[in-house]
């Protein structure tokens, strides 16, 4: 029987909990926990003048409250700045609970513990705070330079300026080649704020054990490891005596990375002050206004390019609004402005980005961290490239496309790790031939005109992204064989609905040749494994798969070393099927791995029958040697880490037909087709599973869903009422193919696959809609009003230019 | 403060809570049922879907006094003989979830609709679970999830 379940479409193990109804969300915890509230700012801008609790003191059940002057040194202090970089001069955080004044709707001003959280919240609507408005700052080009600032000392609102410029090989700044091209175009293009949206808001947990003299937290988070440590640096604990634990999490896409935020600070402390368990779970309003957005830029694009299609030159000037904070430093634009030359090789390239201050929630990476806004760049220009020259928009995609013989290809430039932008592997034009098969583009004309005769009105779109995924520094894995034959696996970082505990059994199984069922795998608990960096950029299938597989390697060399002394064999000539080490075409000259783990771990004291054979009496090993050999250790365990030298590029390239209603504008995606390049797959079910997740996202975003702030800094769509996630109704069957060209930088050959889904949606659906209609689509999302609006303008004022006549 | 007394899962359950306590509220903290999720708090995104005297209801959008002497039928409730039911069966065998966290409000949604329309089209499965959101699967799982249970449902028989 084989126990290769590495690459099989293995069903999960998370699942037999969360359908039965007993998962572990945060708010599944902590039963009889004082509950926490929190009264938020309702104003974009203002200094606080005064805290008036006189109403709220006496309601039943309240427990206390806080302001920031009651919080002690540590959490008083801003909360860190997570990601340094040198471009960012001006960095600004909150504090767990706002000091003067606040900059966001939703900041947290004062924090309420009660018995329940009808109590707490009873007891904010209480409490009277009282303001001087400040002029809010709203829309990024109001930012700019704009007369009223965020913070006083940030000028012109600019919390950061970069510019990276990648020349032509001889020499020319990229302006130059632009100025010299053949052709050139210019234009602007948008993208609105979305946000992540998990099902599950944040939440916090703690426990104070006044006896032990320790903390133990639960967090909605992707990094428990690095919560941990924020927790006893704020607190001054010392490190071992915080445990942090992501419980069953509902979802993160992102906004989960960033911590400490003010709630795990505020509720630990407020646990060990009152010596009392403290719980808060964010209700849905509090994550529109309160947690993290994403998406938001401005970008003013030229490019000049030659008569095939190929762009020699491409200046990018991004004006990115990180909203209020910027606690994830300037990773997103980073990424847009690397992540948008994907599968191109592009002549000359400069990137420019301004990163603004606003007065709206902070700006930190939602699933595809700034790459979505970055292929929406690209593929829109590679679109009114072909659109200039007359040339099939998939010709001139492949004209640019680098070539499989050219990796690793170095872009030059620095990633988001900090270290160089270099695409390991891929095939790009094997990846397009077989999109360019799935969705028919050949045969599109002819769809296109057949459905023309009826009237109706068609469109095609593409578009092609690279990813960089399973980005440094590290990740760990434990693995311990028990005497039982159980393998116990464990690995740092955190687990929001992936699946890991079935792809990293999988690799486990596979790597020791035991039964998937004998594999447990925990994920996300400090108890279990300490170092750790956190789920986010794709990376915990790249990090923790290969850092597991290489701990499952020390664990069984160790065990064939024990089995060959025992079985008096070569260790060479040993091998593991089904949880038995034997001579490979020996079957019989065998012993089980259980009885291994039980002769690596010298006893004195028998507790059952398997332990008798490792006790001292029993053992028959040599009397000249110590029971445990000199550089060896007991137990059949094994650690290990996985640290790259860079990321690993996945790619994909997506295509979808629309439909356009001639009267209504409504935009109805009929087919949507997705090839995937992952380098090779743990679990294609999973595979497919993230990548539909993600194109849903993408649609999403493309199509529904949008922040909408007022001039006033007000969120005017903060509830699901009103923010539009599409429902199965919005989302279309997503076709897939795949292509595996292995990772040659990891042992297992992988590439992350979380992101991929959502990168390129808006602009191949852009790319669609203007194909339908004819009509320059460079602002997205697009809603039927807008592309209603389009149509208007573009027949009456002109101002919007006609593409083509579509009839 | 009123006396709340619910047939939960085929059990009477009693607790004593305030009027303004939401069904859903009542199901996780005071019987310590927390299968059943709340996602929004505003009835859109049907994660703490119930089922009331066998029809689904949002349990956010219900008072537990209002429902007193009713029966609720919860997602701990589903599984018959301490095996899976068919519809969980199916999501299960169909990657119909990732963070589970929407799931026991598709599940119950599921159930109700099934036993209603054991042969459904495709569109009456899309239409059956168009009001629950799912941040993670795009739906697709779900659709073919709720397919597969109709089949394990029929292989089951009466």
């Amino acid at each position: 029987m084989t126990t290769k379940l590495f690459g099989e479409p293995v069903r999960r193990r998370e699942d037999a909990r969360l359908i039965a109804g007993d998962g572990r969300y945060l708010d599944d915890l902590g039963a009889g926990a004082l509950a926490v509230a929190f009264v938020r700012s309702p104003h974009a801008h203002a200094l606080i003048t005064g805290v008036d609790v006189d109403d709220a003191i006496d309601v039943e059940g309240l427990v206390a409250i806080y302001t920031w002057e009651d919080l002690p040194p540590g959490v008083r202090e801003p909360l860190p700045l997570l990601i340094p970089h040198p471009a960012l001069t001006h960095g600004r955080t909150a504090y767990c609970l706002a000091k003067d004044v606040v900059r966001h709707v939703g900041e947290p001003i004062v924090m309420v513990v009660a018995t329940d959280r009808y109590i707490a919240e009873d007891v904010c609507e209480r409490i009277r705070v009282s303001y001087e408005f400040r002029k809010p700052v709203v829309g990024l080009e109001n930012a700019v330079d704009g007369p009223h600032l965020v913070h006083d000392d940030v000028p012109g609102n600019v919390g950061a300026h970069m510019v990276q410029e990648v020349a032509h090989r001889d020499g020319r700044a990229t302006r130059d080649v632009i100025a010299a091209a053949p052709h050139t175009l210019e234009f602007r293009l948008d993208v609105e704020r979305s946000a992540c949206m998990p099902m599950e808001g944040r939440g916090v947990y703690a426990r104070w054990d006044a006896d032990d003299r320790s903390l133990r937290v639960y967090s909605s988070t992707q990094t428990s490891t690095s919560v941990q440590m924020a927790i006893a640096a704020k607190l001054g604990l010392p490190l071992p005596k915080v445990e942090v634990i992501a419980p069953d999490v509902g979802g993160g896409f992102g906004v989960k990375i960033v911590h400490p935020w003010p709630e795990e600070i505020l509720v630990p402390w407020a646990a060990r002050l009152l010596n009392r368990e403290v719980k808060w779970t964010e209700d849905r309003r509090e994550h529109f206004i309160s947690s993290a957005h994403e998406r938001a830029q401005v970008q003013h694009v030229k490019v000049g390019f030659d008569d095939e299609g190929r762009v020699l030159g491409l200046d990018v000037e991004i004006l990115h609004d990180h909203g209020a904070y910027t606690p994830y430093g300037i990773i997103v634009p980073i990424i847009t402005s690397t992540q948008l030359l994907g599968p191109y090789k592009i002549g000359s390239y400069r990137v420019e980005f301004f990163s603004v201050y606003t007065n709206t929630v902070q700006v930190t990476p939602y699933r595809g961290a700034g790459r979505p806004q970055g292929v929406f760049c690209m593929e829109r220009t590679m679109d009114k490239i072909a659109q200039y020259l007359g040339k099939d928009r998939a010709d001139v995609r492949a004209a640019n496309f680098i070539q499989p013989d050219e990796f690793p290809y170095d872009q030059q430039m620095i990633f988001q790790d900090g270290r160089p932008l270099i695409y390991d592997s891929g095939d790009y034009p094997e990846s397009l031939r077989k999109l360019k098969d799935l969705i028919g583009w050949d045969e599109f004309p002819l769809m296109r005109s057949k459905a023309a005769e009826e009237g109706r009105r068609l469109g095609i779109g593409i578009g092609c992204y690279v990813e960089g995924t399973g980005v440094g520094p590290y990740e760990g894995g434990h693995v311990q064989v028990t005497s039982d034959g159980r393998v116990h696996v464990s690995t740092g970082l955190t687990s929001q609905g992936q699946g890991h505990e079935t792809v990293f059994a999988q690799i486990a199984a596979t790597e020791l040749g035991v039964p998937i069922e004998k594999v447990s795998v925990v994920t996300g608990d400090t108890r279990r494994f300490g170092y750790a960096v956190g789920t986010f950029a794709s990376r915990a299938a790249v990090m923790s798969g290969n850092a597991i597989a290489l701990a499952c390697r020390k664990v069984k060399e160790k065990a064939l070393r024990i089995a060959a002394d025992a079985l008096e064999a070569d260790p060479a000539d040993l091998e593991i099927t089904d949880g038995m080490v034997h001579v490979v075409g020996a079957p019989n000259a065998s012993i089980p791995l259980a009885t291994v783990a039980v002769l690596s771990n010298p006893l004195r004291y028998a507790f059952d029958e398997e332990a008798k054979r490792a006790t001292q009496f029993a053992t028959g090993g040599s009397m000249d040697r110590p029971p445990v050999a000199e550089g060896q250790e007991p137990g059949l365990e094994g650690k290990d880490y996985y640290s790259p030298v860079r990321s690993t590029f996945a790619s994909g390239m997506h295509a979808a037909i629309v439909e356009t209603d001639p009267d209504t504008a409504e935009i109805r995606i009929l087919r949507y087709a997705v090839v995937h390049d992952c380098g090779k797959m743990i679990n294609p079910m999973l595979v497919e599973g993230q990548i539909h997740g993600g194109v849903a996202q993408g649609v999403g975003g493309a199509l529904y869903e949008k922040m909408v702030y007022d001039e006033h800094g007000q969120l005017l769509n903060a509830s699901f009422m009103d923010f539009l996630m599409p429902y199965v109704t919005e989302i279309p069957k997503i076709e897939t193919d795949h292509l595996e060209t292995p990772s040659p930088l990891n042992p297992l050959g992988i590439k992350g696959a979380g992101e991929a889904g959502v990168i390129p949606v808006s602009a191949v659906i852009a790319g669609a809609v203007e194909d339908a209609e004819g009509i320059a689509i460079d602002r997205m999302p697009i809603s039927p009003s807008d592309l209603y609006a389009l149509r208007d303008s573009s027949r009456t004022s002109g101002a919007v230019s006609r593409l083509r006549n579509t009839q | 403060m009123h006396d709340v007394t619910l047939i939960v899962n085929g059990v009477p359950r009693h607790a004593r809570v305030p009027a303004r306590r939401l069904l859903s509220d009542f199901l996780r903290h005071d019987l310590g049922l927390t299968g059943t999720h709340v996602g929004c708090e505003h009835g859109v995104c049907g994660a703490c879907t119930v089922l009331l005297d066998g029809q689904p209801v949002r349990a956010c959008l219900t008072f537990a006094v209002s429902v007193s002497g009713q029966e609720v039928t919860t997602v701990e409730g589903l599984a018959r003989d301490g095996q899976p039911s068919a519809v969980q069966r199916g999501f299960a065998e169909c990657h119909g979830l990732q963070c589970g966290f929407c799931t026991p409000g598709f599940l119950t949604t599921a159930t109700a609709f099934l036993r209603d329309n054991p042969a459904p089209s495709d569109e009456d499965v899309i239409e059956a679970v168009s009001g629950n959101l799912c941040r993670c699967t795009g739906y697709q799982n779900i659709v073919k999830s709720v397919h597969r249970a109709a089949e394990l449902l029929a292989e089951e028989g009466p």
